[in-house]
């Protein structure tokens, strides 16, 4: 984000992530318009926006699921269009449906995408004991991820994403579907993944109780990025007394589209 | 953060294998009906077929053979195409339940990827093949030694052409619910018009028209040229033709996975 309101320090982190003046559309109707943001290393970002906002869309171009046709994204230095799927590598992904393998275990489901990022057995292995003790999920590396409730699944989809040590998390709706103590835990470890281990967070959800004050924001609505900066800074703006209210006030049907924000 | 080298696209490439083949392992049930439908064609048609049909000397055949001797490479392929077939049912499964994106969303080049899972799905076609010839031998039906080994190089060629036809065909359907229409509308045309039942001069002398959409079809080939290699032979127009085919399918599910036409734009977008 450029709108910086923590952790003040004199050269301010890297840009992990940037966005500018992206837009896409299906057909005669325009998913995003114009979008421009900017994330850096250790910062946790909500992106956060009703449904049909445009969230989805926007993973898919950072993703390269879709090919950017207006605008640019770069990631970690560098540039989609340009450098094409090896641009990818620094980036790990939480998509919102479960994209597990429900046949294979954890183990076996793990070794796979580790293997698609080129690395060895003995390294996935390491790693794969290290995130999964980070989740309290070591014991299930032998089961069946059929056998495993939303919760667990989606704590090994987010080991999944961090296997090959990404830059740069994305993770769309990753707590739909789950219980309040399901919930809290995984927003509170991809929290802790920003503050501990410096890695640029895009955390997109249409739940307020998901985003701390301390964290940045995004707010997409109808395809436009018509709010962002800190959390404090962005109710602040808006004369509410706090998010639920200032996202409420920003998304009413009758408010005005503020443009792209930079 | 690794580096995109030779050992990267390596470790990728087993890693999809074992994928496939570990999720057909783990699906007996598909193992079984995979077995048991070339296992009634041989059992039960062409015992049949056996008392009513002889099948004159043609190459690579060098004295009168009986009918199941002739129907198993025509069977072999069958396998290789229902195998194909489900592989890109899997692909459109995958699609709309989201685990393809974690293949497509790796830092390696799209033909890589499909290629790789293009293999995968081969190699578990060939595992397959040679499970139905061992049950065939232990019913009777058997090939020189030689020439199981080297169907194998041509068994994967087979399957990558077969494969790769499921996959363009995955790119092309919208919806999973479509893909019976395509079974129905691909398999069985694909299967009928081809020498894996009859020869083709015999299908010539009834019906010339039949015989030409015959030697259009792909599928022709692939029977021809697993016939040879199990009598340890090559058949250079057969493997020429196969070769080409599996050019144009990939070629084509390349094309029709290019995310310049969008991942699930067909759809209207994603959900948000």
């Amino acid at each position: 984000m450029t709108t910086e309101t923590a952790n003040a320090s004199p050269a301010p982190p890297a840009v992990a992530l940037a966005v500018a003046g992206l837009s896409h559309a299906y057909g005669e109707r325009r998913a995003l318009d114009d979008v421009s943001f900017e994330m850096r290393a250790g910062r946790f970002t909500a992106l956060l926006g009703p449904n049909g906002a445009g969230k989805s869309t926007l993973f898919a171009l950072i993703t390269r699921l879709f090919d950017t046709r207006a605008g640019a994204i770069t990631i970690a230095g560098r540039d989609l269009s340009s450098t094409g799927a090896a641009a990818l590598a620094p980036l790990g992904v939480v998509f919102q449906q479960t994209t597990l393998d429900l046949d294979l275990t954890v183990r076996q489901n793990l070794r796979y995408f580790a293997r698609l990022r080129g690395m060895s057995i003995r390294d996935a292995d390491k790693r794969i004991d290290e995130e999964l003790d980070r989740l309290e999920m070591r014991e299930r590396l032998k089961e069946k991820v059929r056998n495993l409730n939303g919760g667990h699944r989606r704590r090994v989809e987010i080991a999944r994403a961090l296997l090959h040590d990404p830059r740069v998390v994305l993770l769309d709706e990753a707590t739909v579907g789950l219980d309040v103590p399901s919930r809290k835990s995984i927003v509170a470890h991809v929290h802790e993944l920003a503050r501990d281990r410096g890695i640029a967070i895009l955390w997109a959800t249409h739940l307020i109780d998901e985003i701390l004050p301390g964290d940045d924001l995004i707010v997409l609505h109808k395809g436009r990025i018509i709010e962002s900066g800190g959390v404090s800074d962005v109710v602040a703006r808006s004369g509410a007394a706090d998010l639920d209210a200032a996202f409420a006030q920003l998304t009413r049907k009758d408010a005005p589209a503020e443009g792209a924000a930079a | 953060m690794t580096e995109i080298t030779g050992i990267v696209y390596y470790r990728a490439f087993v890693g999809i294998v074992l994928r496939e083949v570990l999720r057909f392992l783990q699906q007996r049930e598909r193992f079984f009906s995979a077995l048991v439908r070339p296992l009634v064609w041989l059992v039960v048609f062409a015992a049949g077929f056996r008392a009513v049909l002889g099948i004159a000397i043609q190459p690579p055949y060098q004295t009168y053979i009986t009918y199941d001797v002739y129907i198993i490479p025509g069977l072999i392929a069958m396998i290789q195409l229902f195998n194909g077939m489900q592989s890109s049912l899997s692909m459109v499964y995958d699609r709309e339940m989201g685990s393809m994106r974690v293949l497509l969303t790796t830092p390696l080049p799209r033909w890589f990827l499909l290629t790789a899972k293009l293999f995968a799905g081969a190699a578990v076609s060939v595992i397959q093949v040679y499970a139905f010839l061992a049950v065939s031998a232990l019913l009777g039906t058997t090939f020189p030694a030689w020439g199981y080994v080297v169907a194998l190089p041509v068994m994967m060629l087979t399957g990558l052409m077969l494969g790769a036809l499921g996959m363009f065909l995955s790119s092309t359907i919208k919806q999973l619910e479509n893909f019976a229409g395509v079974m129905n509308f691909v398999i069985f045309p694909t299967f009928f018009l081809s020498s894996a039942l009859y020869p083709l001069w015999r299908m010539r002398e009834s019906s010339y028209i039949v015989w030409q959409l015959c030697t259009y079809n792909p599928f022709t080939y692939a029977v021809e040229a697993l016939r040879f290699a199990l009598y340890a032979k090559i058949d250079p127009l057969s493997m020429l033709i196969v070769a080409a085919a599996l050019a144009a399918f990939l070629a084509g599910a390349v094309w029709g996975y290019n995310p310049t036409r969008g991942f699930t734009a067909r759809k209207g977008g994603p959900a948000e």
